[in-house]
């Protein structure tokens, strides 16, 4: 008896529609991020993520409708990322319904950031998004940095200290992605995982790379991770969340079914 | 018959939203009142006190509005009243949280810090050595679904199985001196109150609105409650 391994959908939104490439064949809207964020709540998602990567500012309107929309049908944990930049724009996504909000390059950009989102609302709101990238050679000592612009710009900062100082300033959880791994249906970056799940005492989500059940498996019991997230092994209806917390259960995990 | 009116206590602390539109989706004939204002909670027929956030300011916001004595008087009153997270957590003596703060004191118990405590230590540092299962050291905040051990048969437990998984997410536990008010005990590291009965008031640690089916369910029983424990 314990608190459950969550295993978090992951839904990126583009001007109000699911990208990716979604395939549910009882679902006729396949790209309606309100009817996906349905079918998987149903299925016994333990939160849903929804990142916003709409690049123009006037589609963020459509986001918080979305968000709205979400929340009033969905009754689990939704976190809004993408975007946020101001104080504001966090108000804006609570208000709508978002429970959490994900923060990723205004913290390289501005660190205290965090720590004023924090205090206004809460450490237990506010989720720092980190993309990591391999820097070391093989046979080295290895070394993660952070990466940002979807993994092409380096930033020189070493992502777990980055990390312990996110959480320091504030942050209540880390969602961490490995730009290495993202997209390969490689399995997560457990080397990072488990460097960042180790040094920090909030909770870590692993992200990137999952393309298999066992992968999910890996990144709790390998990469100590107290979340999975995963996107296109549920969207392409390769799995069911149902079936991938069976298998997590077979290998010994506690799930909530 | 007019419509049955449930008032969210709104002291500015957090998002009411999620409670609000949860409650709106079990009882859609309901008329929710998400307010600060002490006579639109007196005219309520079942109040929820919800809370996020440090209970320092939600303390501080609670006594600025008056709103201590309208939950004493709700409570007086007999009136169906639900706290939830930091809502319960402001009806316990004392909390240890911002240096110490004084609460509500409905309730005889102290809230405290996980990480404080010996006994959370030394379990949340142990588990990775009882098996090759890598379970590592124990996060806090206490994020996720846990199992919820029913202490009590009580209304708002009703259509909801003995340990059912809910959604928690906080830094710092009940420990209650009155375990004859328990209704509910959750473990992690240690075993905490997870819900308080006590006649008219039910309060929980965990947050029923993104509890999915089971949490839903405990705010529908919530809403047909009248009130008082056989």
């Amino acid at each position: 008896m314990g608190l459950a391994k969550r295993i978090i959908p992951c839904l990126d939104v583009d001007k109000g529609r699911v990208v990716k490439g979604v395939q549910f064949v009882d679902i006729r809207d396949a790209g309606d991020p309100v009817e996906i964020a349905k079918k998987y709540n149903e299925q016994g998602a333990d939160e849903i993520t929804f990142l916003d990567i709409t690049a123009s500012h006037e589609d963020r309107d459509t986001t918080v409708h979305t968000v709205e929309k979400i929340a009033s049908e969905v009754f689990i944990p939704l976190t809004v990322g993408g975007g946020i930049r101001e104080l504001a724009d966090i108000r804006k996504m609570l208000n709508a319904g978002a429970d959490k909000v994900s923060i990723n390059s205004a913290a390289v950009h501005n660190p205290a950031f965090v720590g004023e989102a924090a205090e206004k609302f809460g450490s237990q709101c506010i989720v720092v998004a980190i993309d990591a990238k391999r820097v070391s050679a093989p046979g080295e000592t290895a070394r993660w940095e952070i990466f940002t612009h979807d993994g092409r710009k380096p930033t020189g900062i070493d992502a777990v200290e980055w990390a312990v100082l996110m959480t320091n300033y504030g942050a209540g959880e880390i969602l961490l992605t490995s730009m290495d791994r993202d997209g390969t249906k490689d399995g997560f970056d457990l080397g990072v995982t488990r460097a960042i799940s180790d040094a920090v005492q909030v909770p870590v989500i692993a992200s990137g790379g999952v393309g298999c059940l066992q992968h999910l498996v890996d990144g709790v019991k390998q990469g100590g991770a107290d979340a999975v997230l995963a996107a296109s092994i549920f969207h392409f209806g390769q799995y069911s969340i149902e079936e991938a917390k069976l298998h997590m259960r077979r290998e010994g995990l506690e799930v909530r079914l | 018959m007019n419509a049955k009116h449930i008032a969210i206590i709104d002291y500015g602390m957090g998002n009411l939203h999620s409670v609000a539109s949860a409650v709106q989706h079990v009882a859609p004939d309901v008329k929710i009142d998400v307010t600060a204002d002490p006579q639109r909670i007196a005219d309520a027929d079942h109040v929820i006190f919800p809370g996020v956030g440090a209970i320092r300011d939600c303390m501080a916001e609670i006594l600025r509005l008056n709103l201590d004595k309208v939950v004493a008087d709700v409570i007086a009153q007999g009136k169906p009243l639900l706290a939830i997270c930091v809502g319960m957590q402001a009806l316990m003596n004392r909390s240890e949280e911002n240096d110490g703060v004084a609460c509500l004191g409905h309730f005889d118990g102290e809230v405290k810090y996980f990480s404080d405590s010996e006994e959370f230590k030394v379990n949340a540092n142990a588990q990775s050595t009882q098996s090759q299962e890598v379970q590592d050291h124990l996060k806090v905040p206490h994020m996720g679904w846990n199992q919820v051990n029913q202490s009590i048969d009580h209304p708002l437990w009703a259509n909801i199985a003995n340990d059912s998984r809910f959604y928690f997410v906080h830094s710092y536990y009940i420990e209650m001196q009155n375990a004859e008010k328990r209704a509910g005990e959750c473990h992690y590291g240690l075993g905490f109150t997870s819900a308080i009965s006590d006649k008219n008031v039910f309060a929980v640690q965990f947050h029923p609105e993104k509890s999915h089916k089971d949490g839903l369910q405990l705010l529908k029983n919530f809403v047909q409650w009248d009130g008082k424990v056989s």
